[in-house]
């Protein structure tokens, strides 16, 4: 039974990436940590000396910190979001993405919560959110709702591995310490089938809001301010788009590196880049239509405050930042994903790599220019990081991948049992599809009776 | 309870500043080194608001003594996550320094830069340190602060009056700022009392504030300079 030979097809080609580990993959996980080991370096200096040591001052009192924050949680919402969207509509093809799209919010939610604790002078009284919380700040809303969000995706992520750790625990003797309480007690009976399914639907039901939550909250941090360009209505859905657009790039790209590293291109197919790329490109056009709808609004209301901050952006010092974010998120994408033939697995790759620059790029351009710009004109500072700053971001990018690689040698990055699942139902899949045409017509068993309204047309 | 406030008439004010330094000693406000100024990260509870007014050659500058504008409706008090900044029931805002969390919210809610961070552990090089105030807590590194109308003097004036069995006077509570000012510009009191100078300079047809139209309310009234 344990013999290799023995393995179902889909056993055979995804247990192994969970045991057996490459040289390269030490050789890349050496590298990230001894980057993450140089942020915690970065972090304990700083700890020592206070904020000083950042490249903020008055008025830019959020930098690198606060922009990682927001940028990470849109990421964040690749996964849960994604995955409980393509669950509920039922789309067969997500049945090798969902796995590989939900640790993503694990790992980037934590980290993107990190960063405000970064961004705290006095992280050792963190805990006065919890025992003196004011509930009319949106910061305290933020803890509320990406507490939820993570508590949820964790669970979210879990329950489909339920099955998994059974085949696991079955299948790798030598881990069974871990995979046995893992699948509590799975058999996999019919039962369990139907609870677990309940289950997961249930969860993807209750995900959907509150991600939409999540990233609404987080940009209303900003909305609720009455400063120039934060104080906006649209922020919200804004935040919330950009985040499912940034979500979904970010799962393009790891899909395309496991596609590699794991050799999973029997799973992984271009059909798969394919699909997603064609999401990607409806989000690209809804993040254009937002920004537009954005800028032309402040234009033309022409308020001197908003105006200053604006200009900043379009021709003064952040311009660079702005046009490069406009060049990442649309022209390119837009030609990318809206022609077939550059619709290739390399092509959303690169699409998907540009939109995460420019996605970082538009979260940088909405938090420092209008700190940089208040209403009262008073100083001139302009904010460059520190080396502190820009190690910790190295860091929590290195640390996403880090966590990322150690889950693929915990778990199938691809669930095994909802492929098999999809393999059996193929028949009723087909039913399915079937139910959704109108009975009778060619390929149908009986003609039914022609509807009264195609007989008078 | 009375409703403190202050006016202070730009006709008056010579720019000389005496207000700034009166501030800082008197509330321990922390001494910047010439580096961290050019990081902005002076340090002063009331500062001279700076607008170059015309284009040139018929320029000129508009200075505006500028403490925090105790807004009736704060926009920075509201997006505290834990209260640490709060309207006290003088009307005063205030910062509880040990319950602060260090995030920033507030500083970035004023919309009259007011706010102050502390970005590193306050020093002062000799004999400043020596002259500290004993009345006023020292902030720790990592927190928010800002002028208090200087809180500590309303606390001892109501100690002693009520030592005295009297009633509080006007001039029993001034902050340093009003009480240094040598050509008389600042004035301090119950902008409530009808009989107070406050009061009746707050109604004056030059008095103005400063962005009134965000709807802040501020507490804190300019006197336009005359024929301007
Ligand atoms: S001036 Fe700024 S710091 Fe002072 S009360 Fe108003 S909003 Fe708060
Ligand atoms: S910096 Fe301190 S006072 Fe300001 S909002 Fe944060 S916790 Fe409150």
């Amino acid at each position: 039974m344990n013999r290799r030979e023995d393995w179902t097809y889909e056993e055979k080609a995804l247990i192994p990436p969970v045991v057996d580990t490459s040289r390269l993959f030490w050789f890349t996980a050496a590298g990230l940590g001894a980057i993450v080991l140089w942020a915690l370096y970065a972090w304990y200096y700083q700890l020592q000396r206070g904020l000083g040591v950042t490249g903020m001052g008055r008025p830019v009192y959020w930098g690198f910190y606060i922009t990682n924050f927001v940028f990470f949680i849109g990421v964040s919402h690749a996964g849960t979001l994604i995955s409980a969207i393509l669950r509920l509509t039922r789309a067969e093809w997500r049945r090798p993405i969902t796995r590989a799209a939900e640790i993503i919010t694990v790992a980037v939610i934590a980290i993107g919560a990190s960063n405000v604790i970064i961004d705290l002078g006095r992280e050792d009284r963190l805990f006065n959110v919890i025992f003196k919380p004011h509930l009319t700040s949106p910061l305290l809303w933020d803890v509320l709702s990406i507490t939820t969000y993570l508590t949820g995706s964790v669970l979210y992520l879990y329950l489909p591995t339920i099955p998994d750790s059974a085949i696991l625990r079955d299948k790798l003797p030598h881990r069974r310490w871990l995979y046995g309480p893992l699948s509590l007690g799975w058999t996999g009976t019919e039962k369990q089938k139907k609870l677990l399914n309940r289950a997961i639907a249930i969860m993807a039901i209750i995900m959907v809001p509150i991600a939409v939550s999540v990233h609404t909250v987080v940009s209303w941090v900003f909305a609720m301010t009455i400063q120039p360009m934060w104080h906006s209505s649209i922020f919200g859905p804004y935040f919330v788009v950009g985040a499912i657009y940034s979500g979904i790039a970010a799962i393009i790209v790891a899909m395309a590196i496991i596609r590699k590293g794991c050799h999973l291109e029997a799973f992984l197919k271009p059909l798969h880049f394919d699909y997603l790329g064609r999401l990607l490109l409806v989000m690209t056009l809804l993040w254009t239509y937002f920004t537009f709808a954005e800028y032309v609004t402040t234009y033309y209301g022409n308020s001197p405050d908003e105006i200053k901050v604006m200009m900043s952006k379009l021709t003064g010092p952040y311009a660079p930042y702005f046009w490069t974010m406009v060049i990442c998120c649309l022209p390119i994408p837009l030609v990318i994903l809206g022609v077939k033939r550059f619709r290739t697995i390399t092509g959303t790759v690169i699409a998907s790599l540009l939109i995460n620059v420019g996605m970082w790029l538009e979260r940088f351009t909405i938090v420092i220019p209008t700190l940089s710009n208040p209403r009262i004109p008073r100083y001139n500072v302009h904010y460059t990081p520190s080396w502190v700053e820009v190690s910790l971001m190295a860091g929590c990018f290195a640390l996403f991948i880090l966590v990322y690689m150690g889950f693929t040698k915990l778990f199938p990055i691809i669930s095994i049992w909802e492929i098999e699942e999809g393999r059996e139902g193929v028949q009723e899949t087909t039913e399915r599809l079937e139910s959704y045409l109108p009975e009778g017509g060619e390929g149908g068993e009986a003609a039914g009776p022609v509807p009264a309204a195609a007989s008078v047309a | 309870m009375p409703r403190y406030g202050m006016v202070i008439d730009l006709d008056r004010c010579t720019a000389c500043q005496a207000c700034v330094v009166a501030c800082k000693v008197e509330n321990n406000v922390p001494f910047t080194d010439p580096e961290a100024a050019a990081k902005g990260r002076t340090m002063l509870w009331i500062e001279l608001l700076a607008e170059i007014e015309g284009s040139f050659p018929s320029l000129r500058a508009s200075l505006k003594p500028r403490p925090c504008l105790m807004c009736d409706d704060p926009p920075c008090t509201k997006v505290c996550p834990v209260n640490a900044t709060y309207k006290n029931p003088d009307g005063i805002v205030a910062q509880i320094y040990p319950r602060c969390i260090g995030c920033r919210y507030c500083t970035n809610a004023c919309p009259y830069g007011v706010k102050l961070f502390n970005w590193r552990k306050p020093e002062w090089p000799q004999p400043m340190a020596q002259g500290l105030d004993p009345d006023v807590s020292i902030r720790p590194k990592g927190v928010v602060e800002k002028c208090t109308f200087c809180h500590q003097r309303l606390q001892a004036a109501r100690e002693r009056a009520a030592w005295e069995r009297r009633p509080m006077r006007e001039e029993d509570y001034q902050p340093a700022c009003a009480e240094v000012c040598p050509p008389n510009a600042i004035s301090f009191g119950d902008l409530d009392d009808e009989k107070s100078e406050v009061h009746r300079l707050s109604h004056h047809d030059r008095a103005f504030r400063l962005l009134a139209e965000l709807g802040t309310q501020p507490k804190v009234y300019f006197l336009r300079e005359v024929g301007k």
